[in-house]
């Protein structure tokens, strides 16, 4: 029974069907199943597959976010659960990610964010035109592993090297790595500004996560 | 020097019917009014208000009838004249021109004498201001670089001064984000034109401004393109919506969506200034599905490039439309076929102004070699807009008579074709030479271009500006390089 609605919830993820997703986790919430297991034996097979045929070129990105959203309409059902029985999901680390303060391009970010996400990481997104003060802020709130900058104009790219710079004053760093990204972004700059890494798209922006989290 | 456009087009291309135009309009209108536009200004926003379209302070959101939107837009002028320093380089904007711009804003620069890739300073602005001067095929300037070693705050002025001691052609600025660099930007072109009143006569500056896709507009942009509009610089709002992720994965939907940003955003210039010069500007594209990244070229770019043009007609307003723009790393195979599909649907609809030369990898990396090829492939694409004229000089019936039949007789000792043989259009990169010449140097079209922008930056000496006028220009910039200082 409970490996049929497995089956069920990886395909709702690889199908990208958010509703569907949600309503099989309140399902297993319902029927008393450990909702650990319901993310790992159910949800998470479902994200692999997406990773591996979107690797092989049979899927993209589309599709890939879509399964993310599943996911996570998935996970936000479990979690509550999860805290009652007192149990926590294994996640590879807390990333708090925004785009800089004076600018608003939101799409880059929101994207990396997703697959952050749907890779296993615990996401705060702040949005767009952050203060400095405000990833300091949560980063230390939260326990941050990783804070992610955005920005994509040449005029906001030096609050990178702002909130960098803050993160060292607050004594955060070097436990915190910082990515940095957006279109004006080059490795020579993430190097000048002291990040510790950078990716032109989203989809290296997690390998880049994973290697300063010290995940294979 | 004289400016080389494309003009009396023999082309044509009907790519959007007038159903088809009308449909995306009526849709446009229907997602302005329903969906809204996000206008993040207080400043437009109590714009909007006072002509009675429906605001949403805390989302900034605003929903604007569509009969509204209409009566703005037909405030404005369907032509005028972009000005230069040198008034011989006027570009009149008129429906009979198609014109060449540098492209923006890069943020590297491939060195033309050592191949490095290095960070773009404010000296690059200048090179190129100063190379694109010399060029026929350029007729105006985008900040083709940033100027990295400029304080954000100020780099969009010294950007533009720096244009203007090395050019005398028009310039468009897209690096203008906020009221105050614009009003600087303002009383540095007022300096140029000898005053308000004469910079109102003949603009020496044109104002760019980006949309925020999706159905979003940015506050400063919006501050910046007012204090334009209101001294009668020509303003522009450019659509980058991308299929897939800042618009609909169609190509009807992202058009939709695009031109609900633009004409929202020209609509609202012309309720704050009714008749202020304005355009539209676009360089859609669609999403690239495995990385999510920017193509820079493609099909969909193609096509929306002539698209395009057909919008712009409906709301009778000049154009500004994204070719070039390459997404390929150096000058290459992709970058010639980008930049030359995409040069040519845009010119054959007779997009006013395109963007634009010069830059690799979706718009970040100056070279000076892809700058000649771009301008090259112009050329071509110049030359055939010309198409085939057909009349009793061109048929040539008297020339081929006097040949004769048969492969006894040519037409190389004729008259008319010594009359004529200039018409042929005659490339300066394309390699034509003998195969045993090739192989023996080994060079070729990247090479020739590299060569001539070396000579040209050696040897090319721009108009000067008036030393004085220098100063004050400088002055300016320096001003506000100081109050921003003291806050």
């Amino acid at each position: 029974m409970a490996q049929e609605l497995y089956r069920a919830m990886a395909q709702s993820v690889i199908d990208g069907e958010v509703d569907d997703a949600r309503r099989l986790a309140q399902q297993a919430v319902e029927q008393g199943l450990d909702p650990l297991a319901a993310i790992n034996q159910g949800f998470i097979p479902g994200v692999n597959h997406v990773g591996e045929q979107f690797s092989r070129g049979e899927m993209f990105l589309p599709d890939l976010v879509l399964a993310g959203e599943a996911m996570k309409a998935a996970i936000a059902v479990l979690e509550p659960e999860m805290a009652r029985r007192g149990t926590q999901r294994q996640t590879l680390g807390r990333v708090v990610i925004g785009t800089v303060e004076g600018d608003i391009h939101d799409i880059g970010k929101t994207l990396v964010a997703t697959m952050l996400a749907a890779s296993g990481f615990q996401v705060y997104d702040l949005g767009v035109d952050v203060p400095v003060a405000r990833f300091v802020e949560k980063a230390r709130e939260v326990e941050a592993d990783i804070v992610g900058l955005s920005a994509l104009l040449t005029t906001t790219m030096a609050r990178q090297a702002d909130a960098i710079k803050a993160l060292t004053e607050a004594g955060l760093r070097p436990r915190v790595k910082v990515m940095v990204g957006g279109a004006p972004v080059t490795a020579s700059w993430a190097a000048e500004i002291g990040a510790d890494g950078t990716s032109e798209d989203a989809i290296g922006a997690v390998a880049v996560a994973r290697r300063l989290v010290g995940a294979q | 020097m004289a400016i080389k456009s494309i003009t009396n087009p023999r082309l044509h291309l009907d790519i959007l019917s007038a159903e088809d135009a009308q449909r995306i309009h009526t849709a446009t209108l229907d997602v302005i009014e329903s969906v809204g536009v996000r206008f993040p200004s207080p400043l437009a926003l109590d714009i909007w208000e006072a002509h009675g379209a429906k605001v949403d302070r805390e989302a900034m959101v605003v929903k604007a009838p569509g009969h509204l939107i209409e009566e703005a837009l037909r405030n404005a002028p369907s032509a005028y004249t972009l000005a230069a320093r040198d008034p011989a380089q006027d570009l009149p904007l008129d429906g009979n021109h198609v014109y060449v711009g540098t492209d923006g804003c890069g943020v590297e620069v491939l060195d033309p004498f050592t191949g490095e890739r290095r960070r773009s300073t404010l000296q690059d602005v200048a090179d190129i201001a100063r190379v694109a001067d010399y060029l026929e095929e350029v007729a105006f300037h985008w900040v083709a670089v940033s100027a990295q070693d400029c304080p954000p705050e100020t780099r969009s002025l010294h950007e533009l001064v720096a244009i203007w001691k090395n050019s005398t052609k028009h310039v468009q600025t897209e690096s203008i984000y906020s009221a105050r660099e614009a009003r600087a930007a303002v009383e540095i072109a007022s300096a140029l034109a000898g005053g308000r009143a004469p910079l109102r006569e003949r603009p020496l500056l044109s104002i760019m401004e980006c949309t925020a896709s999706p159905l979003g507009q940015d506050g400063g942009s919006l501050e910046a393109a007012l204090v334009g509009a209101e001294a009668g610089l020509p303003v522009g709002f450019m659509t980058m919506a991308s299929c897939a992720s800042t618009g609909p994965a169609t190509m009807a939907g992202t058009l939709v969506v695009g031109n609900a940003e633009v004409i929202s955003a020209l609509a609202l210039v012309q309720l704050a200034y009714p008749g202020a010069p304005v355009y539209y500007a676009a360089a859609q594209t669609a999403m690239d599905l495995r990385t999510g990244g920017y193509t820079g070229g493609g099909p969909e770019d193609f096509l929306f490039g002539a698209a395009t043009n057909a919008l712009a007609d409906f709301y009778n307003v000049p154009l500004s439309m994204g070719s070039f723009a390459t997404g390929a790393k150096e000058p290459n195979w992709q970058a010639g076929l980008e930049n030359s599909l995409s040069t040519l649907m845009a010119s054959v609809v007779m997009s006013d102004m395109l963007l634009g030369v010069g830059l690799l990898h979706g718009s970040r990396i100056w070279s000076y070699e892809q700058m000649l090829l771009d301008c090259e492939i112009f050329d071509i694409v110049r030359k055939m807009m010309g198409g085939i004229v057909v009349d009793d000089e061109t048929l040539a019936l008297e020339t081929i008579r006097a040949v004769g039949a048969g492969p006894a007789g040519n037409y190389l000792a004729q008259r008319h074709t010594k009359k004529h043989a200039r018409d042929l259009w005659l490339p300066r990169f394309l390699d034509r030479r003998p195969y045993s010449e090739w192989e023996e140097k080994r060079d070729g079209p990247r090479d020739w271009a590299r060569a001539q922008a070396q000579q040209i930056l050696k040897t090319h000496q721009p108009t000067p500006l008036d030393p004085a006028l220098a100063t004050e220009l400088e002055r300016i910039v320096a001003g506000v390089e100081a109050s921003v200082q003291q806050k």
